[in-house]
C-alpha cells in the first residue's frame, strides 16, 4: 500500500515537473521570453524590469529555478490581457468550473452505472440497445457538436433553457448533459455493463442463484459490488478528459469558468494566462487521480501489493 | 451425359464483395464499411468532384441553404428604367431601375431615360447541395476537402506516433531493466499531462501550425503503442522461435524485425485503427478552439467553429461538418471493435 502510494506520489510530482519544464522552454525556444510575457505596448522600463526578474542574464537552469520559485509562490506573472495578476484572474474562474464539472460528473455515474447494469442484466433487450446507442454517440460525436445541436434544438428552437451563461438552474442543464455525454458517461456505462457480465458469469454468483436466492439481491448485493472497481478506476482515469472537455463545453456554453479562460487566453496570445491555468489545471486533477488511486486501493485491497 | 461446366462467377466482383463482408460476424459493418470507403474517396477525388472552390466563396451567395430549401423561380422579364446612378444599397430601387452602365450592356444604345426589358431571376439561382457558409463558399466541397485534412492528418500523427511508439515499446520490452523503466514513466507522465492544454501552451509560444498539430497529436498516442508492444514483446520473447534464431546466430535487430515484429503486427494494426477516432477527435477540438490548421484551409473542426454563432439563421455550417466527424468516428470505432475481435480478442482488456 505505501509503495504503491509513494510511486503515486512521485509521479504526480514528476507530471508537474513535467509541465512546468514544457511551460519553460517553450517560453524561451522563440528567442527572448518577454515578447510572450509582455504586449507589444509594453515600455523599455518595464521590458528591463521583467529581464531582471526573470534573470535572464543568468545560465538556463538559475532561471528555471526563479521561475519555479514564482510558481511555487503563486506568481505566475501578470495576464497581458486583462492586466491582473494570473492567480486573481484564474481563481474566479475556478469554482464556475468545479460545479459544471462536478455536475456533470455526477450525471455520468447517476446514468452511467444504472444504465450498465441493467444492460448486463437485460442483455439484448431494449434496454441494452439504448444503452449501447448512448454509449457509442458519446465516443463518437464531437462533445462541442453535441452542445451546438443542444443549443440549436432546445434554446433556439423549442426555447426550454437559456442558450448559454450561467444564471439560474436551468442554464446547467445543456452544459451538464453536454459535458457528461461527451466525456465520462459513455466509458463509465461501457466499463460497467461489460464488468457486470463477467462478474454474472463466474461461480459465485452461479452459487447465489443455486441457492434460490432472489434475482435483485444477487445483482445488487453480489454481483454490483464487485463489477464496481473498473467503472471506479475509469473515474480517475477520466477526469483528464472531464477537464479538457470542459475547455470545448465552455466555449459552446459561453460558460464563464477556466475553460473560457484558456480559449481566451488563446485568442489573445495570453502566455501568462495560458501558463498559469495549465500548471493550475495539472496541479488540480493529478491531485484527484491521487485521490481516486487511494479510494481504490481501499476498496480494491489487491491493488495495495503491485 | 456429364455436364463439365465450369463455375464461373455469376456476380459482379462488387457484389461478391458486399456479400463476403455481410457473411462476418456482423452484418451491420456494411454501413460503416460504405460510410469509410466515402470518406476515403472523398478525400482523394476533392479536386475532381467538387465543384467549387473549397477556400473563396461567392459574397453574393452567403448563408444560402442547401438542396432543402432550393426553389428554382423562373425568370421574368421586367420593364426597367435606365438611369444615371443607383446606390448599391437601394434595394427598391434597383427593382424599377438599371444604370445605363448595365443597361448597355444588354443594348449597347440604351440612354437615360429609356424603358428596358429586362429578365429578372428572383430567389435562388444557383444550387449548393449543401448550402454556403458566411462567406459563400459552398459547404458540400468544404466537407470533402475537410475529409482529406482529416484523412492526412490522421494518417501523418499514426505514422510518426505509431513508429515511435512501436520503437520504443519494442526496445523497452526487449531491453527491459532500466531501459523499460525510463520508457514506461514517460508513458505514465505522458497520459498524465492534460494535453489540449499543452497543446494551447505550445500554440500560444510558437503559432498554429500543420506540423506542430501532427507533433503534438503524435505525443498525445505514442504511449498506447508503446504498451501494447511492451506487453506483447514481453509475451513473445520468451517463445521457443526467439531462442532458436538467437541460437542460429540472429542479431538482435534482426530478430526484432524479423521474428517479433510479425507477432505483434496484429496488436499494433487494431491500436491504430482504433485510434484513427481519437485522432480524429482530438484534430477537430483543437481546430474548433483555433489551435488547428489555420484558415482557409477547410478543416472540419473550425467549419464547426464558424457556424457556431450563426447557428438559428443558418443551422447546416456547424451540423454538417460535425456530423460528418460523428458518421466518419463511429465507422471507424465500429469497424475497429470488429477488427480487434477478428484479430486480436485479448485487447479488449485495454479499453
Amino acid at each position: 500500500m505505501q509503495r504503491f502510494l509513494v510511486r503515486r506520489f512521485f509521479l504526480m510530482i514528476i507530471t508537474l515537473l513535467a509541465v512546468s519544464m514544457i511551460i519553460f522552454v517553450m517560453a524561451r525556444v522563440g528567442g527572448d521570453p518577454r515578447s510572450l510575457l509582455l504586449d507589444d505596448h509594453a515600455t523599455q522600463e518595464q521590458w528591463e524590469l521583467l529581464g531582471e526578474e526573470l534573470g535572464l542574464d543568468k545560465p538556463l537552469y538559475h532561471q528555471y529555478a526563479i521561475f519555479m520559485g514564482g510558481v511555487l509562490r503563486g506568481d505566475f506573472g501578470e495576464s497581458i490581457s486583462q492586466r491582473r495578476p494570473v492567480l486573481e484572474v484564474v481563481a474566479e474562474k475556478i469554482p464556475a468550473t468545479l460545479q459544471l464539472g462536478g455536475a456533470a460528473f455526477l450525471l455520468a455515474l447517476i446514468v452511467g452505472i444504472p444504465l450498465g447494469v441493467m444492460s448486463a442484466v437485460m442483455r439484448g433487450s431494449i434496454l441494452d440497445q439504448v444503452g449501447r446507442a448512448v454509449a457509442l454517440i458519446g465516443q463518437a460525436a464531437p462533445s462541442f457538436w453535441l452542445g451546438i445541436m443542444f443549443i440549436f434544438f432546445f434554446a433556439v428552437y423549442l426555447g426550454w433553457v437559456p442558450p448559454s451563461g450561467r444564471q439560474d438552474w436551468n442554464s446547467f442543464v445543456l452544459p451538464t448533459i453536454t459535458l457528461a455525454w461527451g466525456g465520462f458517461l459513455a466509458g463509465s456505462l461501457r466499463l460497467m455493463r461489460s464488468a457486470m457480465l463477467d462478474t454474472l458469469d463466474t461461480e459465485y454468483i452461479k452459487l447465489a442463484r443455486a441457492k434460490g436466492l432472489p434475482g435483485r439481491a444477487i445483482i445488487w448485493k453480489h454481483a454490483f459490488r464487485n463489477a464496481l472497481i473498473p467503472p471506479l478506476t475509469l473515474a480517475g482515469v477520466s477526469m483528464p478528459a472531464i477537464l479538457t472537455g470542459s475547455i470545448t463545453t465552455e466555449l459552446v456554453f459561453a460558460w464563464p469558468g477556466m475553460g473560457q479562460l484558456a480559449v481566451q487566453a488563446l485568442w489573445s496570445s495570453d502566455y501568462p494566462l495560458i501558463q498559469g491555468l495549465t500548471i493550475m489545471f495539472t496541479l488540480g486533477y493529478v491531485f484527484i487521480a491521487l485521490l481516486v488511486d487511494i479510494l481504490y486501493a481501499y476498496i480494491d485491497p489487491r491493488i495495495r501489493y503491485l | 451425359m456429364a455436364n463439365a461446366t465450369v463455375l464461373a462467377p455469376s456476380q459482379p466482383v462488387i457484389v461478391r464483395a458486399l456479400k463476403a463482408i455481410s457473411r462476418w460476424r456482423r452484418p451491420v459493418l456494411i454501413i460503416p464499411v460504405f460510410i469509410l470507403t466515402l470518406v476515403v474517396v472523398a478525400g482523394i477525388t476533392a479536386d475532381w468532384i467538387s465543384p467549387y472552390d473549397p477556400e473563396v466563396g461567392d459574397p453574393n451567395h452567403r448563408l444560402q441553404p442547401g438542396f432543402w430549401a432550393y426553389e428554382p423561380v423562373p425568370p421574368v422579364i421586367v420593364t426597367k428604367e435606365v438611369v444615371a446612378v443607383i446606390s448599391p444599397s437601394d434595394i427598391e430601387k434597383q427593382k424599377t431601375q438599371i444604370t445605363e452602365f448595365n443597361a448597355r450592356q444588354i443594348d449597347p444604345n440604351a440612354v437615360i431615360g429609356d424603358k428596358l426589358d429586362v429578365v429578372v431571376r428572383e430567389g435562388i439561382d444557383t444550387l449548393y447541395i449543401l448550402g454556403t457558409d458566411h462567406l459563400g463558399r459552398d459547404l458540400f466541397t468544404r466537407i470533402i476537402y475537410g475529409a482529406r485534412v482529416s484523412l492526412v492528418m490522421a494518417g501523418l500523427t499514426l505514422a510518426v506516433g505509431g513508429t515511435m511508439g512501436t520503437v520504443l515499446g519494442l526496445t523497452a520490452g526487449w531491453h527491459g531493466g532500466w531501459v523499460d523503466e525510463v520508457v514506461m514513466r514517460m508513458v505514465d507522465i505522458i497520459l498524465a499531462l492534460p494535453l489540449i492544454l499543452v497543446a494551447l501552451v505550445l500554440v500560444v509560444a510558437l503559432g498554429p501550425s500543420f506540423q506542430l498539430i501532427i507533433v503534438i497529436m503524435a505525443i498525445a498516442i505514442w504511449p498506447l503503442f508503446t504498451r501494447v508492444t511492451r506487453g506483447e514483446v514481453l509475451r513473445v520473447k520468451t517463445a521457443d522461435y526467439v531462442a532458436l534464431a538467437r541460437v542460429a546466430g540472429a542479431g538482435t535487430i534482426r530478430i526484432m524485425i524479423v521474428h517479433i515484429l510479425p507477432g505483434i503486427a496484429n496488436s499494433v494494426i487494431v491500436v491504430a485503427t482504433l485510434l484513427v477516432g481519437v485522432v480524429i477527435l482530438l484534430e477537430a477540438a483543437l481546430s474548433f478552439l483555433g489551435a488547428g490548421v489555420p484558415p482557409p484551409t477547410p478543416a472540419w473542426g473550425s467549419m464547426l467553429s464558424e457556424g457556431r454563432d450563426r447557428i438559428a439563421i443558418a443551422w447546416w455550417i456547424s451540423t454538417l461538418p460535425g456530423l460528418a466527424i460523428f458518421m466518419t468516428v463511429l465507422s471507424l470505432n465500429l469497424f475497429g471493435d470488429w477488427l480487434r475481435d477478428a484479430l486480436d480478442p485479448r485487447l479488449r482488456q485495454l479499453e
